[in-house]
């Protein structure tokens, strides 16, 4: 039993998960392969009375399932989810046998769906790959998109793991609408996450440190292969690539425009600026030709560019700065690392009041004159362009998007 | 003697004993339904020639208090929690019990904590039979699992009040730890190195009585003011060195919270009272010492200043965060039953409007009226709540018994009940087919407020109505079970024993259920 947990030879097991007291929603397990005596199965949770036979029949199920006739196993749960104990019975299970199987639960329909290329994406919230506490209820703060981090947020040690847990989270999370990001570890090393993250459906894959086109070419041959051994159609597969370097800022142009399906371009200040031998400021002076490069070279291509994280999450004034100053140098998003930074972006990335005013004038008095089979719009006596058309619809989408105007405004005029 | 007897099916469906430790008691009846007549408990009448003229009532030692206080087998001996977990008296007297050879003794604490762990030995030992007060913790465990020799009592702080009132239980003798005092046996709670605020707990104790020991660090010339204890109560004063570790006073729970989704379950809430029309100008509310309680109260304050409104009254509780209301002019009083912090204790010291109360004026059900029932809004938190709305406050899921009632059941009589909580803690829903134990039946619950939706009692149509435009996320209680399940998985119904080794009293005395053992 657990009791003697701690005291036995634990030579021959394996590990994966999380025990470390402040450890909750996870479970740490320890899987022995054997020769003879069976299965054996230990559990100790903190929810025994609850769930404590649900737990024990997935654990057999899963020893069934990858043909463990004598091992054992044993689990310590602090709360964790089904796709939780899941991830990490089979992590400790393939460390000791090979299998090409992979135990997946039924999955969510939601979690199969298309998003959009040009689709806003104003905020998305980073979740540490091998963090179920943080992931369980993040959508709830609606992020634009929600990151299931493999790179930076993962130590070394539990990169292998956290793979079966993202790719769990993939089919079983709720996402509450968010779109589903992953952030594959950088290139070579990210293309051995693909093969794990693509067959569930992701939305966008974020490449770190990308400086070269040729990184995205690498991607997509390898998202093509996955895609249509797991006969996924023609499901979209949008790319962000990080820039974190100065050679990525000098061929941003050239990463943006490599591929259809590359929907935005963000930037990553921490090992930018490291790249350049100098420091982050709340100035940021000595980032700001990287970022209007980034800006530059997306809106020449056509796509989004997005901002780095603001690190400090405990001073919300500051990050309001941070995001006007990047709203004004021509950003559309920025990432964010805690969920209370969300609402704070969209509220600054959101158009001002006299923006939506004139935009609402100028929607209105172009469907005017198109009711009217008018050729022009004008308004008062200004002729109105194409583009400032467009804009301002665009205005007008981004204001219902934030909350600052209803749905129906025109109802309500 | 039968540990409890005469089981009966009480009016919301438990079966609950009538005969509990040798003593006759009341099944809950409904709401208001029970309406006992008679007169209230009368203590001895005392003469004051029998105490010394010059008014010093000082003795060496608690046990010599203790000993003049005629301790003997099977007494009720109170005490109370104004120290929290930083409380170093109640020990002492089961020490001084334990030395003298003492047994089965009722201790009737308002409160206990885990300071307290060491009373497990005292249970074991046959020095105390039972605890009737809340019970936590290891305390929580060891009677959970079936191994206190008489039946434990849990009651709310005004149904505490009210069973000393009443007669329900008579209290032999009362030690009430002070920070301050003075020989005579006046007392208080605003000064003094363990200052923590007031000592309205122990103000029935004090007026019930049959003997009264009032335990200080900080002896003052007479007159002690003010004297929220009255000395004339008192039989003995007793100087100790240290009477309460002051740092303890903060419990851990009176911080704003820094969870993401529990700050979003706050904001929600105050969206929601503001949308419902519950806040305005002069309205009242009162908030628990919870991380979500607290920031619940931010942003009432937000609220409040954004329409250049002001609070009649808060209920607290108080801490740094309604004093700074106060000192804000966001409210213009606070009603205190107990300081959470030193700010709380500074304020109530310093500021005439920051007023002490006891159980007695805000919360006993059996009075001319209380405060509780003015108030417009009471946050509460809650383990569990079932389809019907029903709540529990005192046990896990799983059986065992981790929080005391506190002031909770008396402050679901304010106009609108609002439990903020999140719908599954690591894995435990919320919602239940049934709650574990029932501590509020569900007409008194007006509305859940979770991370994922709220829930409005269909009892309240009029809140209902109120919000339904508002583009809050409005659901049914049954939809967010499925809500839950469908993240958590459906749990299992936990297996209890048939054993009964606790009762939860309703605010009016009678068992409105009763606690199983936990099989271990």
């Amino acid at each position: 039993m657990l009791a003697n947990f701690n005291h036995m030879p634990m030579n021959n097991y394996s590990f994966a998960g999380n025990n470390s007291p402040d450890t909750k929603s996870d479970c740490f397990v320890a899987f022995e392969l054997r020769k003879s005596g069976g299965n054996v199965i230990d559990i100790k949770s903190k929810v025994m009375a609850l769930y404590g036979k649900s737990i024990r029949a997935l654990a057999e199920d899963m020893l069934n399932f990858f043909e463990i006739e004598h091992g054992h196993l044993i689990i310590e749960d602090t709360g964790a989810l089904d796709f939780v104990l899941a991830a990490r019975i089979e992590a400790a299970i393939k460390l000791q046998i090979s299998s090409n199987k992979d135990y997946l639960l039924e999955g969510s329909a939601e979690n199969k769906k298309p998003t959009q290329k040009e689709q806003f994406r104003f905020s998305r919230l980073y979740l540490p790959g091998n963090t179920p506490k943080l992931m369980i209820s993040a959508g709830i703060h609606h992020p634009n998109g929600l990151i299931l981090d493999l790179e930076d947020a993962v130590a070394p040690s539990k990169k292998y793991e956290a793979a079966f847990l993202v790719r769990n989270a993939l089919r079983n999370l709720n996402f509450y609408g968010a779109e589903r990001m992953v952030r594959i570890n950088q290139i070579p090393k990210g293309l051995d996450d693909l093969k794990i993250v693509v067959p569930q459906y992701p939305n966008l894959i974020l490449v770190p440190k990308c400086e070269h086109p040729d990184d995205l070419t690498l991607v997509n041959q390898a998202i093509e292969e996955i895609k249509s051994q797991h006969q996924m159609g023609d499901f979209p597969i949008w790319l962000m690539p990080i820039i974190e370097s100065a050679k990525g800022v000098l061929n941003a142009y050239s990463i943006a425009t490599v591929a259809m399906n590359v929907a935005a371009l963000a930037i990553g200040l921490e090992d930018y600026t490291a790249d350049m031998g100098t420091r982050r400021t709340t100035a940021g002076t000595e980032s700001f030709f990287a970022r209007s490069m980034v800006v530059n070279a997306c809106r020449a291509a056509g796509i989004q560019p997005i901002d780095s994280v603001f690190s400090d999450v405990s001073d919300m004034n500051a990050l309001a700065e941070n995001v006007k100053t990047s709203k004004g140098l021509g950003f559309d998003g920025m990432g964010c690392i805690h969920p209370r930074q969300i609402a704070v972006i969209h509220e600054n990335f959101a158009p001002e009041a006299v923006e939506i005013d004139k935009a609402k004038k100028i929607v209105l008095a172009f469907k005017e004159a198109e009711e009217k089979g008018l050729g022009v719009v004008s308004l008062g006596t200004k002729m109105i362009d194409a583009p400032v058309v467009k804009r301002a619809q665009r205005t007008i989408l981004l204001a219902i998007e934030t909350g600052k105007l209803e749905p129906n405004w025109e109802d309500l005029t | 003697m039968k540990k409890y007897d005469n089981l009966v099916k009480n009016a919301v469906g438990r079966l609950v004993p009538t005969v509990i430790n040798g003593e006759q008691h009341f099944p809950y009846k409904g709401v208001g339904m029970h309406r006992p007549t008679g007169k209230k408990h009368s203590p001895s009448i005392s003469t004051c020639i029998d105490y010394p003229d010059d008014g010093n009532k000082t003795v060496a030692s608690l046990k010599e208090a203790l000993i003049k206080s005629g301790l003997k087998d099977g007494m009720t001996i109170s005490t109370h929690h104004h120290f929290r977990n930083g409380d170093l008296i109640s020990n002492q007297i089961f020490d001084i019990a334990h030395e003298l050879g003492i047994k089965n003794l009722r201790w009737f604490p308002s409160a206990s904590f885990p300071c307290q762990e060491r009373m497990i030995k005292y249970m074991e030992d046959g020095t105390i039979n039972r605890i009737e007060g809340s019970m936590n913790g290891p305390l929580g465990k060891f009677v959970s699992e079936g191994k206190m020799s008489g039946i434990g009592v849990l009651r709310s702080h005004g149904g505490r009040y009210q069973a000393i009132q009443d007669g329900e239980v008579k209290i032999d003798i009362a030690v009430i730890a002070a920070p301050t005092a003075d020989a005579f046996g006046n007392a208080n709670g605003v000064n003094g190195q363990a200052a923590c605020g007031l000592l309205g707990f122990a103000l029935g104790d004090s007026q019930y009585a049959e003997k009264v020991i009032v335990v200080t660090d900080n002896i003052v010339p007479f007159p002690c003011v003010p004297w929220q204890i009255q000395g004339n109560y008192v039989d003995f004063v007793v100087k100790v060195d240290q009477v309460g570790l002051p740092e303890k006073i903060v419990s851990g729970t009176t911080m704003i919270t820094k969870s993401p989704d529990r700050l979003l379950i706050a904001e929600i809430t105050a969206q929601f009272c503001e949308a419902a029309g519950l806040i305005y100008d002069g309205f009242s509310y009162q908030a628990g010492a919870g991380g979500t309680a607290l920031s619940i109260g931010n942003y009432f304050g937000e609220i409040l200043r954004k329409n250049n409104w002001k609070a009649s009254f808060i209920r607290a509780g108080s801490n740094k965060y309604a004093v700074e209301m106060l000192e804000e002019g966001l409210v213009g009083y606070i009603l205190d039953g107990q300081t959470f912090d030193l700010d709380g204790v500074r304020s109530m010291r310093e500021n005439a409007n920051h007023v002490a109360t006891s159980p007695f004026t805000s919360y006993n059900f059996h009075g001319k009226g209380n405060f509780a029932s003015m108030l417009d809004v009471v946050i509460l938190g809650a383990t569990e709540v079932d389809l019907n709305y029903n709540a529990n406050v005192v046990t896990h899921s799983d059986g065992y018994l981790l929080h005391g009632i506190g002031g909770w059941q008396n402050t679901l009589f304010a106009k609108t009940t609002i439990l903020p909580i999140p719908l599954f803690r690591d894995r435990i829903p919320v919602i239940r087919d049934e709650v574990t134990t029932i501590c509020a039946p569900g007409e008194m619950i007006d509305v859940i407020v979770t991370e994922r939706g709220i829930a409005i009692n269909p009892l309240r149509q009029d809140l209902i109505d109120k919000v339904k435009n508002s583009g809050l996320p409005i659901k049914t209680i049954e939809q967010l079970k499925a809500e839950a399940e469908a993240i958590c998985g459906v749990p299992e119904k936990p297996v209890l024993g048939d054993e009964i080794v606790a009762v939860i009293k309703w605010v009016d005395g009678t068992i409105i259920d009763a606690v199983r053992r936990v099989i271990v």
